[in-house]
């Protein structure tokens, strides 16, 4: 990666890099610290959003169930505060954890199926982590958990100002974002984007791609989860509707409007989408009908989302990333 | 045991059942024979909700508010077919996803626009009201007519399948499409009736429930996500798949629900039973669903020859 890329949707991300680590001194020098609260959820959506193009764009995996990472990462920090403890590497480690097992387990499971088949069954086994937690009255139900106290980090940058959270969702979705990159790029990468085009090659090529894509599957899982842990902190309350399916259908409306199977594509989708969600609330009680609208019209007509149409500037094809 | 209560529950489970299989079936062959994601079908539940509604309180009588709503939801379906689903059938699962997704925002926020976001209770005629005396064991009039409607329906569509032309077609097109297209039949005829047909069942299911939940804004979200679970265990493109399946998770789900806390009493703690088992019964068709797959990856019933 060249540090200033000569294309220009590649200047574009740079400048935004720019302005999203200046965010928190713009943002108090203009008094408008409700943009922040903004910028952080949408920055949180974008880590969730980029461990789900990590399986749906480059594995070619259609999951309709992965906001059920988010709440289990969400739960994590909320279930472990319930019995007083704070630690937040705890809570990433818990987060990680389970989301993996659960991942493991039903991933074991739907990858053996294709299709149809992989996105109904994400599907339902999230709606089964969604029904789960709304039988647990222990933990709130319907009515939610509300998290009193944000993960402590003792020694390292403190979660509690709403800037410190920031920086630790910033850092974060960089970290994720550079992870990916590599990821993408290495021999286990080219396996997974190989195997959405061709299996069969893939697999007569010598990979086995069922472990390929179930890897790639729990790693996506485990990074979503920590989107789940942050949104937990951001919010500081949690109820089973964060996870409904409706968020995972949000999701994969993200990924497509950024642009599929690109490292920045996600980030650009989220800040879009929260925007949009922020701008046409406002004009209207009834903006779920623009959106409706724009993605029938964005799945007939457009195509490539926001990045394809950065991309359609470029006068030669640069690099993907 | 309370001999009252296992029969109602018995019944209730059937009542869910059957009006599972009111919407698996279409989902099921939209699935099958299209290659179609309709994330949207609960919408039709939905829409054919209010449209029957909206009939009987206006004109009062019960009959016309399902004849009515069924028209108007065959209509609707068969719109969207033309409009927007014909020509998806070749584009990319996920282009189903997003498009019936999108679909889901549309029908939510129109029906806000029109009926308001407070729910729609539809009254009963005095007949439907009332309850049935057989010896000790009392049945909600209703409840009884929701049953034999949906076992009527699905005798229908029994014979619709397997011994009409239509059915014929339907049945080949489930085993092979391209085939059936090569074989000079009206493909996009046969596209559009099974899409309507669809809708209106899964209209129908909705208009049945709504005089007991009443009609209400995204009342087909949840119950379609169960529906799909049907599809999967029944085995995509088998009515017959979709109807066994169907009962069994509806049976299922209504009986652990009432049961499974006293059985879990019988091998462990009063609390920890009560704790545990309304989670376990909100997995347990997941679990069933997982089960089937690992040992039958195509579902209970897969159609003759799809792949």
């Amino acid at each position: 990666m060249k540090l200033v890329p000569s294309n220009v949707s590649g200047r574009i991300y740079v400048v935004l890099l720019l302005i999203l680590a200046a965010a928190p001194f713009i943002f108090e020098s203009i008094k408008q610290p409700f943009y922040l609260d903004l910028l952080s959820r949408a920055l949180i959506l974008a880590i969730a959003a980029t461990s789900l193009n990590l399986i749906l764009g480059f594995g070619g995996m259609v999951s309709l169930g992965h906001a059920a990472y988010i709440g289990i990462g969400a739960y994590s920090v909320g279930i472990a505060s319930y019995y007083d403890f704070y630690d937040g590497w705890l809570h990433i480690a818990l987060a990680l954890g389970v989301s993996a097992l659960f991942a493991l387990i039903t991933g074991a499971i739907s990858l053996r199926t294709k299709g149809v088949y992989f996105i109904m069954i994400t599907m339902a086994f999230s709606q089964m982590v969604y029904f789960t937690l709304l039988s647990l009255s222990e933990y709130g139900a319907d009515d939610g958990l509300v998290i009193y106290q944000r993960s402590e980090f003792p020694g390292i940058l403190d979660m509690e100002s709403s800037t410190g959270l920031y920086y630790w969702i910033l850092g974060l979705l960089l970290i994720t974002l550079f992870f990916v990159h590599r990821l993408v790029h290495s021999r286990f990468g080219k396996v997974i984007v190989g195997s959405k085009f061709n299996e069969v090659r893939m697999q007569s090529l010598g990979f086995n791609t069922y472990r390929y894509r179930l890897t790639c599957y729990v790693i996506s899982a485990m990074i979503c989860s920590l989107a789940g842990v942050l949104l937990g902190n951001f919010t500081s309350f949690i109820s089973p509707d964060m996870i409904g399916w409706a968020r995972s259908g949000e999701l994969i409306f993200i990924v497509i409007i950024g642009g599929v199977s690109t490292i920045f594509g996600p980030v650009i989708g989220t800040i879009a989408f929260v925007v949009l969600e922020e701008v046409l609330s406002k004009i209207t009680v009834y903006w779920h009908l623009i959106f409706g609208v724009m993605l029938v019209l964005l799945v007939l007509y457009g195509k490539g989302g926001i990045h394809g149409f950065l991309s359609r500037w470029d006068t030669k094809e640069g690099d993907e990333s | 045991m309370d001999w009252n209560l296992l029969i109602t529950q018995l019944m209730n489970g059937l009542q869910l059942g059957l009006l599972l299989f009111l919407l698996a079936s279409g989902l099921t062959l939209i699935f099958g024979i299209m290659d179609f994601i309709n994330l949207s079908h609960g919408s039709f539940y939905m829409v054919g909700a209010y449209f029957c509604g909206t009939l009987v309180v206006t004109t009062g009588s019960f009959v016309i508010g399902i004849v009515g709503g069924l028209i108007g939801v065959f209509i609707v379906g068969a719109l969207i077919e033309l409009v927007i689903a014909r020509k998806l059938y070749r584009s990319d699962h996920l282009d189903h996803v997003l498009v019936t997704f999108g679909l889901i925002l549309i029908f939510d926020t129109l029906v806000h626009m029109i009926w308001g976001s407070a729910g729609m209770a539809i009254p009963l005629p005095p007949v439907l009201d009332g309850q049935i005396t057989m010896g000790s064991i009392v049945l909600p009039t209703y409840r009884v007519l929701i049953i034999a409607a949906g076992l009527l329906v699905a005798a229908l569509l029994y014979v619709l399948v397997s011994k009409t032309r239509l059915g014929m077609l339907i049945r080949a097109g489930a085993s092979n499409r391209t085939m059936v297209e090569a074989l000079g039949v009206n493909i996009n005829r046969l596209f559009l009736i099974v899409f309507a047909l669809g809708a209106t069942l899964a209209g129908l299911a909705g208009m049945l429930i709504a005089p007991i939940t009443e009609a209400s804004i995204g009342m087909g979200n949840d119950i379609i996500i169960t529906a799909f679970v049907v599809v999967i265990v029944g085995g995509i493109g088998s009515v017959k798949g979709a109807f066994y399946a169907s009962l069994l998770l509806g049976l299922m789900d209504t009986l652990s629900r009432s049961y499974l806390d006293d059985l879990m009493k019988l091998v462990m703690s009063g609390d920890a039973a009560e704790t545990a088992a309304p989670a376990i019964s909100a997995m347990l068709i997941y679990i069933l669903m997982a089960a089937i797959l690992a040992f039958k990856p195509q579902g209970l019933f897969p159609p003759a020859g799809a792949k």
